[in-house]
């Protein structure tokens, strides 16, 4: 919910990380946008049993629910010694959803090093409303991720975040397949809520990163309070009183009949 | 001989915390009009200057400010752009 990505390290196992370039080559299937997984993924397939498998289908279901669907999928390979970087953007277009998110799956079959130039993410930047690449401009930014990462890795983002491709300084292709995967019912209390109001929760919502600027940074909590208070369904919810100070109206109380 | 007296500019942008130009650097990018350098998207992890008057004491010229604008009506929550970016430059003589 702050970061907007989780990572999960080196989950996918090496017989598979083995056989994806050469899936890769071979180019995947095309998907219409809005395909259900089992159809636009087919049992056995390389992209089916990635998403079934454990660590991947708990978090997907966790954050999408059940039965999403593909929006699209695509595999980004980045040159050696290409020499530029992609802009740090957001995909797709501006999106105004306040009660629903994608998810995109990031897969990295390789070991990613520095010098391979590895996804450049931007914690914390998914509830900026921005376009594309408009955020071009911004080179580096304090607290970014560089990821560098064990083969077998997955990244999980929300749909809004900041990233880019690195350029790749290295003598080897660098391959990363991504999946957009679409939610079909409400993201509400998806995951296991167990330890909803343990004190970790709170402290998590309310972090600061780097990057923020003093004053923003109080307005990102402010909408983490906001997307919060959709996803448990709690219209309460609040962190050090910041929504419910600027909702207290007792004129308008009063006037209502 | 005729020595060449092309000037080239250099360009550095820093993001800072606040809108003071002595609060911190939060993010950056570098433009280098010689060539000598191609700086990219996520090539450092560490900011060039700790504080915009950091880059002034070395000698780079501040030339553009981002202005104070009051947020639209009724966008007053929305987060976008990062608010308080400073352009700055030295003019490097080559060429």
């Amino acid at each position: 919910m702050a970061h907007g990505f989780l990572r999960l390290d080196g989950i996918v196992p090496p017989e598979m990380n083995e056989e994806a370039l050469a899936v890769f080559a071979a180019g995947p299937p095309s998907v219409p946008y809005g395909t259900p997984v089992p159809k636009a993924f087919p049992e056995g397939s390389f992209a089916r049993r990635l998403v079934e498998l454990p660590a991947v289908a708990g978090a997907l279901e966790s954050l999408v629910g059940p039965d999403p669907t593909v929006d699209h999928h695509f595999v980004h390979i980045r040159e050696p010694r290409e020499g530029s970087a992609q802009p740090l953007h957001g995909d797709a277009v501006i999106d105004l959803r306040p009660d629903a998110f994608d998810v995109q799956l990031m897969y990295y079959p390789q070991e990613v090093t520095a010098e391979m130039g590895g996804t450049l993410i931007v914690p914390g930047s998914h509830l900026r409303r921005t376009n594309e690449s408009d955020t071009g401009r911004y080179q580096n930014l304090r607290g970014q991720t560089r990821l560098t990462c064990p083969a077998g890795t997955v990244v999980l983002l929300h749909h809004g975040i900041w990233h880019g491709g690195r350029r790749n300084d290295s003598d080897i292709v660098r391959h990363m397949y991504k999946i957009r995967f679409n939610p079909t019912v409400p993201q509400v209390r998806l995951w296991d809520t167990a330890d909803l109001d343990a004190p970790a929760v709170r402290e998590e919502l309310g972090r600061g990163f780097p990057w923020y600027e003093q004053a923003t940074g109080r307005l990102e909590i402010l909408n983490r309070i906001r997307l919060w208070r959709a996803l448990t369904g709690d219209p309460a919810f609040d962190i050090e009183y910041w929504a419910t100070r600027i909702a207290n109206r007792p004129a308008a109380r009063r006037s209502q009949p | 001989m005729t020595m060449s007296t092309t000037v080239r500019q250099q360009v550095l942008v820093l993001y800072l915390d606040t809108s003071a130009l002595d609060s911190r650097v939060v993010g950056w990018a570098r433009y280098d009009g010689t060539g000598a350098t191609r700086p990219t998207t996520g090539d450092s992890d560490e900011p060039p200057y700790e504080t915009g008057v950091a880059a002034l004491e070395d000698g780079w010229r501040l030339f553009q400010a981002a202005q104070l604008v009051p947020p639209y009506p009724g966008m007053e929550h929305e987060t976008s752009f990062l608010k308080h970016e400073f352009f700055f430059e030295k003019l490097v003589s080559g060429g």
